[in-house]
């Protein structure tokens, strides 16, 4: 058992994810940096897609009353364990009545808590993600409150008392300034020549309005991207960004009245009448996921082949790093 | 071509990939009720297709998106399924099928859905209106009453699925030049009540839950149209009271049945009026206010 002495900024419990409700208006939740939540369930030993507790910002203040197995992964953050400084992307034995407490948040947005077993919520529709706007999933549906008690499931494997470690080479960078690979396409035909070549050659930045929702952007040059002109069809709405609602992919890029481009992450709504003009590939979501309020970001167009194979690059070198701690 | 259909000539069906795992299928830039029921049509064919590797099918208005696992099925050969699907449904025509009625109680004007939409002035496109004024105006109707009345007249069918859990999304069922239209914000809200009704484009709609949104908004339903823990009556078999093809006719009512009704919804025993219909498209392209004139009889007989 481990209580919530102080819940952080936004901490809720996640997992890999709540695939086939898409059309039913259900996002799939899950981590937003799956890469780091895959490894510090790896650290413990945990089965894959257990669920884990994702923090942002800031982390939360946890008391344990049995021993236990914990990992932290993701941004980079200072760890306490009784007020002693551990090391992040490690397992460690925690002790009954030890505390896990954070300092501030050095890189990145968000942490992955992983402790051996998982947590024990009820699953919905097959996972344990919150997913808070929906108020379903996780803890109560909700992010967790001082008070709040959670629960683990038994660890799976007998093997959870051993440390382990990740070596640097597997632990991935998060950089403040990013290029995001996107393909073109969905309703890019909407942007003229210019207005494409604007939206690859502006520097956007993180604006404060990023959540497990979407990502939005601005830019210095606020000038509205220079769409195609054309008499808005029938059930569109009358702004040139408008379109008859349609469905968005999860890492779609949608850019209400051409300012300010919103890249839908892992709780986004799954459709909407404002154009989009590419989508993230997923490898990039990841590293979307830890870019902080006010860093840089570009957007760099890819083929589907490119992408194909940045997603079979991360998922190799994902398993290359689960491998080095089995052995 | 009937009064119904798409203008736009010669659309040629766009397929596009949403990054790996996505692919958007978009059948026309403006929206009919042909189109939409093309899609209802492929949907049901590529889901009952059961493609390997095709994780969801999501319908839309005039497009439909299909999320997939590219380890399993490649970009290409789905694309060409799917291609497969569309023209085996526009062989098809129209079909009939079984669908229900739904009698949906709305409180126009509301003062929640009021409180709300005034803290978005600053994203609209006038200002000094409230959403309802402007659409009336905007619409050519002399006061919201005239505005209303003709929104609420005749029924609408539920053409897509998505957005969040359990949202009635549906389409006017008149012709195209009495269709009302919803300018959307210039920039979405960060706030919408639950069961604050709108229209977006030519599309009444009902925000089942809290959300973001970008429609306007100038009423609010009596019941709830989703109910995740099915706690009503009408929610026992499913969570949400309108599925892709449900027919819905909106019934402006006054504060009195409004409070009537949320004793009842309070209390577990609200009842929803509901008929089983077997749609037929054609008969409705033929002649729309004969057709719906009998809908709504048989709703309410």
């Amino acid at each position: 058992m481990i209580v919530v002495e102080e819940p952080g900024f936004m901490t809720t419990v996640q997992d890999a994810g709540r695939p086939g409700h898409y059309r039913r208006g259900i996002p799939p939740s899950g981590a937003m940096d799956m890469e780091s939540y895959t490894l510090a369930n790896a650290l413990v030993d945990n089965r894959p897609g257990s669920a884990v507790l994702e923090f942002t910002f800031m982390g939360p203040r946890l008391t344990f009353s049995a021993p236990a197995t914990v990992a932290i992964t993701g941004g980079e953050i200072p760890i306490l364990l009784n007020g002693n400084p551990v090391e992040p992307w490690r397992s460690h034995h925690v002790q009954p009545g030890e505390v896990l407490s954070f300092g501030f948040l050095q890189t990145g947005v968000r942490g992955y808590i992983a402790v051996a077993g998982g947590f024990d919520v009820t699953e919905f529709l097959g996972s344990r993600s919150t997913h808070v706007n929906s108020g379903f999933g996780g803890f109560d549906g909700r992010k967790l409150h001082a008070g709040d008690i959670l629960h683990l499931l038994p660890p799976e494997h007998a093997s959870f008392h051993a440390v382990r470690k990740l070596s640097a080479e597997h632990v991935p960078h998060r950089a403040k300034d990013v290029t995001l690979r996107y393909v073109p396409g969905l309703f890019d035909y909407r942007l003229t020549e210019e207005g494409r070549r604007d939206f690859e050659e502006r520097e956007w930045a993180v604006t404060p309005n990023a959540d497990r929702t979407g990502i939005r952007l601005s830019c210095k040059n606020s000038s509205a991207l220079e769409f195609v002109h054309r008499e808005q069809p029938f059930g569109a709405g009358s702004d040139p960004s408008n379109v008859v609602d349609a469905g968005y992919p999860i890492g779609a890029i949608q850019i209400p009245s051409g300012t300010e481009p919103i890249v839908l992450a892992r709780d986004a709504v799954t459709a909407g009448g404002y154009c989009t003009v590419g989508t993230v590939i997923t490898a990039d979501l990841d590293v979307l996921g830890q870019a902080p309020t006010h860093g840089r970001v570009r957007f760099h167009a890819v083929s589907l082949e490119e992408a194909m194979s940045a997603r079979h690059e991360r998922r190799d070198r994902i398993a290359r790093a689960c491998e080095s701690l089995s052995s | 071509m009937s009064e119904f259909s798409s203008t736009s000539t010669l659309f040629e069906t766009r397929y596009s990939a949403g990054a790996e795992e996505f692919v958007l299928v978009e059948f026309d830039e403006e929206m009919s009720l042909e189109t939409n029921l093309l899609v209802q049509r492929v949907v049901t064919d590529v889901e009952s297709s059961g493609i390997d590797g095709v994780l969801d099918v999501c319908p839309a208005n005039v497009s439909y998106l299909v999320r997939y696992d590219p380890d399993v099925i490649s970009y290409t050969v789905l694309v060409n399924d799917l291609k497969k699907a569309e023209a085996r449904s526009r062989a098809k025509g129209f079909a009939s099928f079984d669908t229900r009625i739904v009698d949906i109680p709305v409180l126009f004007n509301d003062p929640w859905t009021h409180e709300v939409l005034m803290k978005f002035r600053d994203r609209v496109q006038d200002p000094d209106s409230t959403d309802l004024e402007y659409l009336s105006r905007v619409n050519g109707f002399a006061d919201t009453e005239g505005f209303i009345e003709s929104l609420t007249s005749t029924p609408s069918l539920a053409s897509m699925t998505g957005f969040v859990p359990g949202i009635v999304w549906s389409y006017q069922m008149v012709p195209k030049k009495r269709q009302l239209q919803g300018p959307k914000y210039l920039r979405p809200r960060t706030e919408t009540p639950d069961r604050a009704f709108a229209l977006g484009g030519a599309f009444p709609a009902i925000y089942p839950t809290p959300s973001v949104g970008g429609y306007p908004i100038f009423g609010r339903a009596a019941a709830p149209v989703y109910d995740p823990d099915q706690r009503l009556p009408d929610f026992r078999d499913r969570t949400e009271l309108v599925q892709l093809g449900t027919i819905c006719n909106y019934r402006p009512i006054a504060r009195d049945e409004y409070d009537e009704i949320g004793r009842a919804v309070s209390n577990g025993t609200y009842r929803y009026l509901i008929k089983h219909i077997r749609f037929e498209p054609a008969e409705l392209i033929a002649d729309p206010d004969e057709y719906n004139r009998n809908l709504i009889e048989v709703l309410y007989k």
